[in-house]
């Protein structure tokens, strides 16, 4: 049987314990459902449990070893001329037997019989019923073929016996443990719980997961690449192997100038972001009427709500070429020559519009914590005849600082994190330069550039995105982390 | 004690009005209140603009231009030899650019000699006719040697042109459309065959390299199956997952570790998702590239963290009030969770889902890295199918040169931004409706 009906027939097995599992437990109690330690459904949901968990977990099991296990006996069986050869020509090798035994599932016993005298027409009697071969298999190609596939089959048959042989054993099992003093619900909330916590811990797989495939395949860049070419090199020149001969043509992978640059084009955007988000913030909270910020809040944080690509488009179509027009303009009137001095992609673009993407964060962050600085402290400043924005600046803003602080770098993380943006407005060009109307590129843009197109996992041209990477991971995982700490801090002192 | 200075007759002087700056400081008051103002108007001004430079490029793209004219399927030239019984082929592959353009050219005048003049008309219907006139007659054969009225697909630079969106008033080497081509439009026009139709195929059409002929349809089903991947793998898990975290999980080091990690992951950049899912689903476990199963799973991991920190929210927004009346009453403590809390935070926990499904919606870089930018025409059966998404679609879009893509790239983020009103406005009527104060 294949996995889904596998599956399929697990469930509907799970939902006949279920039933009868209810029913034999109200039968023992004679239709009487309060002599039962638990509410008749437990000792349903129990049968139901015991039935499919293990044998889910065989099923589990047995799906990761079993091709494991009958790919290597495969390989133990070819030709010693072919495990003499490189690792990629057995690879190849293993391809080609692999798409074999998935023809010869689609031919019929004829057709098998037809060809079996002559593999060479194999490729052709393949190709006519939609399984493309590389080459012309080997003689010893279709034996293995032929094995791989007697194999699967057997190992299917097994599986298929020993899954549903459990949940037949689980089912009997627990069947004959019900009984009125048999405690069901406290078995199925241990199994619950026991599911909530593997949820919960899915953040943490995550975290590993990300930190380790990161690090195994940073460590292949580093092993091609020395760490400290990448960490302090200042060009960034990764040619493509094509581009060159020899070990020698890898080129150069110098993190500074990406990092310069993603580090220009968050300062831009934070230098757009901070102010407007900030007096929004003070206003929204000190200022507006209700009505004002009910209506403005919403209106600003759908400026979170918009894509990040739909800020790169704007910044592509719109922003872009307005800012190198009108800097031609400006140019033109001072000295008659109109030459625009800002290119269409470059750090201002991508900045400004980042920064507008910022706005919502730090406005709506520091909101909150404008918000939760205690009405005393500016009832007390206003009683001494401070005006409202004395108050603002020198007792309010004083006692949010730390929060509005850890606002700040949060948002900056966000800021060097953005890729949408500076993918389509902040150019290719790895640059290092302090001029804003130039195009400079950041981390983001190479790690899509590097990862977009034709991959090898095995050139150091696409290993390096792992490093970047990993290094975007690092700046911004600190950032949060202290800027949570910050705030954290900053939160007990009123509560 | 010294001596206090005073006037005689026991008459204390007025004090003389001490300068406070009393003028200065409300001025500065007005000025920082300005400030605000303009910091709020600026924001809001650039909402407006940006959603009005999208709209006012984009809305046009919801029109195509069609040349609506009497088409002769002629046998001579779709299968001039009469093998389409034998050979199933021919039908497929006949010149069905050529019936096209003879039907034009023919309701033009343009003579059967005319090369230049052809060619200029080939010029002015898009390649997508090829398509178009094959289904017609794979659907009914019967039509071969018949006169049939069709409205064919005007080309690009024609669309524009009649859109108003190429400046026909340079010179006409500069523009991509010949004087004679604008006098034929506008011919066609007075004649009534040229006109603006409703485009249905921007939400139904594959990816086309020719953008008349371009939609979103695939994108479409692609980021459908995400959405339905995300909702059905990062609801429950999320939902086990707080009411763990919020309800059970002792308050240990272990605990304060994953609440640490669970707020930073919400803080990871979506590009770093992109490479987790790179490495570990495509590199390590073989799952097909730009299918849309391996972006559903990257996106789910992007969204559980949003979906965790609503849903803890919402969990301890009920009171514990209701929790002791549970428990008092002899429910046990998983019993008093699934039963009572965990429906009264359901609308807390869904508007949050939500939020996070449109985040998840509007995502473009993770997707890119696990390959969705294939150019994908077909439409994908399964999730295990090469697709693409909408956020995607419109990136590639954005990067293809041509005029008439502007338009399309608009129209395209059009649709995104409807989907996403719709789920906010959802997510908003959802909590208004259902939220309870206590």
């Amino acid at each position: 049987m294949s996995t889904p009906l596998i599956l399929l027939v697990l469930a509907i097995f799970a939902i006949v314990c279920y039933v009868v599992g209810t029913r034999r437990a109200l039968a023992i109690a004679g239709g009487l459902s309060f002599r039962l330690h638990s509410r008749q459904g437990y000792y349903g949901a129990f049968v139901a449990i015991c039935a499919i968990v293990p044998a889910a977990a065989v099923l589990v099991v047995w799906l990761v070893a079993s091709p494991l296990y009958i790919n290597s006996t495969i390989h133990d069986g070819f030709p010693a001329e072919v495990k003499a050869q490189s690792e990629a020509q057995q690879g190849l090798s293993f391809g080609m037997v692999n798409s074999l035994a998935r023809g010869m599932d689609v031919l019929t016993l004829e057709e098998i019989d037809a060809v079996g005298a002559n593999p060479a027409e194999l490729r052709s009697a393949l190709g006519a019923k939609g399984v493309p071969l590389a080459g012309d298999p080997e003689p010893w190609m279709v034996a293995s073929a032929g094995d791989l596939n007697a194999m699967q089959k057997i190992s299917n048959r097994v599986m298929t016996a020993i899954v549903l042989m459990v949940a037949l054993a689980g089912a009997g099992l627990s069947y004959v443990r019900i009984a009125p003093r048999f405690r069901a619900r406290n078995r199925v909330e241990k199994v619950i719980l026991s599911a909530l916590v593997l949820a919960s811990s899915i953040a943490i797989v995550t975290t590993i997961g990300i930190v380790m495939s990161m690090l195994t395949e940073a460590g292949h860049f580093f092993g091609r690449v020395p760490a400290w070419e990448f960490f302090f090199g200042t060009v960034w020149d990764p040619r493509f192997a094509a581009a060159g001969a020899g070990a020698a043509s890898d080129g150069q992978f110098g993190l500074i100038p990406l990092l310069a640059g993603t580090l220009y084009i968050g300062f831009v955007a934070m230098l757009v972001a901070v102010p407007v988000g900030l007096f929004s913030a003070i206003y929204m909270s000190e200022y507006a009427s209700p009505r004002v910020r009910s209506i403005a809040k919403p209106l600003l944080e759908v400026l979170a709500g918009i894509p990040t690509i739909v800020y790169g488009f704007f910044a592509l179509t719109s922003v872009g070429p307005f800012l190198r027009d009108i800097s031609a303009q400006l140019h033109g009137l001072a000295t008659g020559e109109y030459v625009n001095f800002i290119q269409a992609q470059s750090v201002l673009t991508a900045g400004f519009v980042m920064g507008i993407m910022l706005i919502p964060y730090v406005s709506s962050l520091s909101d909150d914590i404008i918000t939760a600085v205690p009405r005393a402290l500016r009832d007390g400043s206003l009683g001494l005849g401070a005006t409202k924005s004395e108050t603002i600046k020198k007792v309010v803003m004083p006692a949010a600082l730390p929060g509005v602080v850890g606002a700040l770098l949060m948002t900056a993380s966000r800021a060097i994190g953005e890729t949408m943006i500076v993918v389509l407005a902040a150019g290719v060009a790895a640059r290092m330069q302090l001029n804003p109307f130039e195009p400079m590129t950041t981390v983001t843009v190479k790690i899509v550039s590097q990862l977009t197109g034709d991959l090898e996992f095995t050139s150091p041209q696409t290993l390096v995105a792992f490093a970047l990477g990993i290094t975007l991971f690092a700046i911004t995982l600190c950032l949060n982390i202290y800027a949570l700490f910050i705030v954290r801090k900053y939160r007990e002192q009123y509560e | 004690m010294t001596d206090v200075v005073s006037s005689p007759a026991g008459v204390i002087d007025k004090p003389a009005r001490r300068d406070i700056g009393i003028k200065r400081r409300y001025r500065a008051e007005r000025r920082f209140r300005a400030y605000g103002i303009a910091a709020l108007s600026f924001g809001l001004l650039f909402l407006a603009l940006l959603l009005w430079s999208v709209v006012s490029k984009g809305y046009t793209a919801f029109q195509q231009t069609m040349i609506t004219v009497p088409v002769e399927f002629s046998e001579q030239i779709i299968d001039k030899d009469n093998e389409r019984a034998t050979d199933p082929q021919k039908l497929m592959t006949a010149n069905y650019p050529i019936v096209a353009r003879n039907a034009v050219a023919k309701a033009l005048g343009v003579a059967e000699n005319d090369t230049a003049g052809l060619r200029a008309v080939n010029q002015m219907i898009s390649n997508g006719v090829r398509g178009q006139l094959r289904d017609m007659v794979l659907a009914n054969p019967q039509i071969i040697g018949t006169t049939q009225t069709v409205s064919l697909l005007a080309a690009g630079d024609i669309d524009s042109a009649f859109k108003g969106q190429i400046d026909l008033s340079v010179t006409e080497q500069n523009r991509k459309i010949s004087d004679r081509q604008v006098g034929w439009m506008n011919q066609l026009v007075e004649a009534g065959a040229l006109g603006k139709h409703f485009n249905t195929g921007i939400f139904v059409n594959g990816n086309s390299s020719r953008p008349e002929a371009a939609g979103v349809g695939v994108a479409l089903i692609g980021s459908f199956y995400m959405m339905l991947i995300v909702l059905v793998l990062s609801l429950p898990i999320g939902v086990a997952a707080s009411i763990y975290l919020e309800e059970f999980a002792p308050k240990n080091r272990l605990t304060d570790l994953i609440e640490v990690n669970i707020n930073n992951l919400a803080a990871v950049p979506s590009i770093v998702y992109g490479l987790l899912g790179l490495a570990v689903f495509i590199n390590f476990m073989e799952l097909p590239r730009s299918a849309s199963l391996v972006g559903g799973l990257v996106l789910t991991l992007m969204t559980l963290p949003t979906i965790i920190i609503a849903t803890r929210a919402a969990l301890k927004a009920v009171p514990p009030s209701i929790r002791a009346a549970a428990l008092g009453l002899g429910a046990s403590k998983m019993q008093t969770i699934f039963h009572h809390v965990l429906p009264l935070a359901m609308p807390g926990i869904l508007t949050g889902t939500i939020i996070g499904l449109a985040h998840a919606l509007g995502e473009t870089a993770p997707l890119l890295l696990i390959g969705m930018v294939a150019f994908v025409a077909n439409y994908p059966t399964t999730p295990m199918d090469p697709s693409t998404a909408l956020p995607v679609q419109i990136y590639m879009w954005a990067n293809e040169a041509e005029r008439a893509f502007v338009e399309r790239t608009s129209g395209a983020i059009i649709i995104l931004l409807l989907f996403l009103i719709v789920m906010n406005v959802g997510a908003i009527l959802l909590r208004r409706r259902f939220e309870r104060r206590w």
